[in-house]
């Protein structure tokens, strides 16, 4: 197994969690989605690391990931708000920061 | 005395600042005295300072006095220092001495006015503005008095402010002057341009010295340009043609202010530069013939003028534009001094004249029209008599001072081989004599064309205006005998001499060597004209009252031309005022200003408006797009990365 085989699982994986952020409106599915694009990226990130022979790229999935889990806290803190304020998980309905 | 030169225009400065700071609060009395005392103390100290200057040797008699340093920059230096030699101490005396006069005058004939603080505060600013102008010795310095005394001049026409008539009189000085103006500056400029200095004294003696770098041309050449461009100023300030139109409008102020002002001192600053910068002038031949032919022609336009009017004062004024065309006549022609002895006469029996008219107007309850006045002379006799002594001066009748001067004049004119200017200058002299006594038959004598109750207020003059009066007429009388024993034969003109040094450095033609009995045909035939004159003014006004009418009935066109001033007004009106506002309301108005410059703005904000508001759709407050949009951008940018790679 090469290099490209990782590399297109990670831009696949990355691919799938964009098009959840655009096309998903529930908020929690959203963050999952976020969440997967992350893991995409560490997914890349560790592959170099190994095939490269170096362990930056381990240390930096390791920063993504106390990052993805400050914003997971964050991110369930407004969805908590959210739901309290309007009472819906619904993205489309949190639209009043318009012209 | 001398070293207290700086003492000369600093006291009417404080008198104005005094009485311009403090006047609202001060009494009349102490107003006057004031505005009185400082300008009395000024003619005091210049007194002192000319009798010093009297005792020195004629040759040293150019005394500069530098107090501090103006302007330094590179180059350029310019400082405030006072020259005193014999042509600024005859400005200096006539200016504080008129002027003197004039403040005592004012007391009596501004003593019922509003703003009596603000009439004498102006006029001891003027005297500040005027003695600065006289007394400086660069071009710099005479150019701030010479806007100074614009200024008041612009602020004494308007000081009846509430009549629209005299706000716009003012205007019209004011911005007349300033057109002037622009040809003084370019004129400064080039003389700086040439000779690297604007000090008199320094640009004088580089003309006098380097006469292969200067040497009198027949055609222009750049002392003549700058002659010409100082001219244009001077035509402003001394009304001549083509600039003239503002001083008979000037008669709207108080007449003290057009007795000191637009008669005596500031009108003459024109013909006193142009005879302070005569080593400039008289190098170019075209300089010299333009200033003499503006001169007599302006001489000969305002004498005709001024037969027709019928305003007491408006005669007056075209009388005294006549008589500045004298004055430049015998600068044009070469005789400087001849110049400046006609300023200082005129000064005097001028000044008289508007001070007489104005206690004929005070007398006659504010009236100004000379139709509506009339055998006056019983009722205010003091002013008929002083008034005719002023009109025989003017008009030339010997002993009395202008004969001396306009004599003086014409023959200069003759011998310097003008003769056409001469008789033109002759024949001046007739309408001159014509039109004066016009006005003192009019006033004085004949029946009195006015109603009972004006008849009832009629009186003469309190002391205060008469005394002015009185000593006027007796400076009328004498101040011409200087040119008697020259006239005689038995000496030379005193005055002349006296002038001499200041006018050294000029460049003196030949004159013509004439036997002196021609002199005496010269003057006969003056005195033979001005009699004529008055003779004439004397069999209609008053032998024959009804033929007055009879002559305006017969030229009626002629009569009109007159009356309407050649129609000088209207013309300007059409050809300079009519197109500037049409053009400023239409072109620059309503063309530059509001189309392309709040076009411009205006147009911006437009389009900015206009996108954003297809833009601000973009803002739609969907998560879910916002993301989408970067999605969108990261991409090209990865795109544009990995194609510029290759």
């Amino acid at each position: 197994m090469g290099i490209l085989h990782y590399l297109v699982l990670s831009a696949l994986l990355f691919a799938v969690g964009a098009v959840g952020v655009i096309l998903k409106k529930n908020v929690i599915s959203i963050f999952l989605c976020i969440e997967l694009m992350l893991n995409a990226v560490n997914l890349s990130f560790i592959a170099f690391s190994r095939f490269l022979n170096q362990v930056n790229g381990q240390i930096v999935v390791f920063f993504v990931m106390v990052v993805a889990a400050a914003e997971a806290v964050v991110g369930l803190a407004i969805t908590i708000a959210l739901h309290r304020a309007r009472n819906t998980l619904n993205v489309d309905d949190a639209d009043i920061m318009k012209w | 005395m001398i070293d207290y030169l700086w003492l000369i225009p600093l006291l009417p400065l404080a008198g104005s600042a005094l009485n311009g700071l403090l006047g609202k609060r001060l009494s009349k009395r102490a107003i006057s005295i004031i505005a009185c005392g400082s300008s009395g103390a000024a003619l005091l100290v210049a007194l002192g300072a000319v009798s010093s200057l009297l005792q020195m040797p004629a040759e040293e008699r150019h005394v500069i006095r530098h107090f501090f340093t103006w302007i330094a920059s590179g180059d350029f230096i310019a400082k405030a220092e006072f020259l005193l030699d014999p042509l600024s101490a005859v400005m200096l005396l006539v200016v504080t001495g008129v002027g003197f006069i004039i403040h005592i005058y004012s007391i009596g004939y501004m003593h019922a006015e509003n703003g009596y603080y603000r009439f004498f505060s102006y006029m001891n600013l003027f005297l500040f503005s005027m003695l600065v102008l006289v007394l400086a010795d660069n071009f710099l310095l005479m150019f701030v008095g010479w806007e100074g005394v614009g200024l008041c001049s612009y602020l004494l026409i308007g000081y009846y402010f509430d009549r629209r008539s005299a706000g716009d009189a003012g205007k019209k000085a004011f911005i007349v002057n300033r057109i002037g103006d622009v040809g003084f500056v370019l004129g400064m400029l080039l003389v700086f341009a040439t000779f690297n200095s604007l000090d008199f004294d320094a640009v004088f003696r580089q003309i006098a010295s380097g006469t292969e770098r200067f040497p009198f041309e027949t055609g222009l050449g750049i002392l003549g340009a700058i002659g010409l461009l100082l001219f244009i100023g001077a035509t402003g300030k001394s009304a001549q043609i083509p600039l003239y139109v503002w001083l008979p409008d000037a008669m709207e102020g108080p007449t003290p202010v057009s007795a000191l002002i637009h008669a005596a001192t500031m009108v003459t600053a024109g013909v006193y530069m142009t005879v302070r910068c005569s080593p400039i002038f008289s190098r170019s031949e075209v300089a010299m013939d333009t200033v003499a032919i503006i001169g007599i022609l302006t001489a000969l336009l305002a004498a005709t003028i001024a037969v027709a009017q019928t305003d007491i004062k408006r005669v007056l004024a075209y009388s005294t534009i006549s008589q500045l065309g004298y004055m430049f006549v015998a600068a044009g022609v070469g005789a400087c001094s001849a110049a400046i002895f006609h300023l200082m006469t005129h000064a005097f029996f001028k000044a008289l004249l508007f001070l007489g008219a104005g206690s004929v107007i005070h007398s006659m309850s504010g009236e100004q029209d000379m139709m509506h006045m009339g055998g006056l002379r019983k009722s205010i006799p003091i002013t008929c008599a002083t008034m005719m002594i002023a009109a025989l001066a003017i008009s030339g009748i010997p002993p009395l001072a202008g004969f001396f001067s306009k004599d003086e004049i014409l023959w200069s004119a003759w011998t310097h081989g003008h003769p056409i200017v001469w008789l033109v200058g002759f024949a001046v002299a007739g309408l001159t004599a014509f039109y004066m006594f016009r006005l003192i038959f009019l006033t004085f004598f004949g029946s009195q064309h006015f109603s009972e109750e004006v008849r009832h207020h009629v009186h003469e003059s309190p002391f205060s205006m008469t005394m002015p009066l009185i000593a006027l007429a007796i400076l009328s009388v004498v101040g011409g005998l200087y040119g008697l024993p020259a006239l005689l034969g038995v000496g030379e003109n005193g005055f002349f001499k006296f002038l001499e040094p200041s006018l050294s450095l000029a460049y003196h033609p030949a004159v013509a060597e004439l036997p002196h009995s021609l002199e005496w045909v010269f003057a006969g035939a003056s005195v033979l004209i001005a009699s004529l004159g008055i003779y004439l003014a004397f069999s209609i006004y008053v032998a024959h009252p009804e033929a007055a009418a009879n002559w305006g009935g017969k030229a009626r066109r002629l009569h009109q031309l007159l009356v309407r001033k050649y129609f000088v007004d209207e013309f300007y009106d059409a050809v300079v005022i009519k197109p500037t506002l049409t053009g400023s309301t239409e072109l620059l108005w309503k063309g530059v200003d509001v189309g392309i410059i709040d076009g411009s703005v205006n147009g911006v904000g437009a389009r900015v408006y206009g996108w954003a508001r297809v833009l601000k759709f973009v803002q739609n407050g969907l998560v879910r797009s916002y993301a989408a949009w970067i999605l969108l951008g990261a991409i090209l940018i990865l795109f544009y990365v990995a194609m510029a790679g290759h």
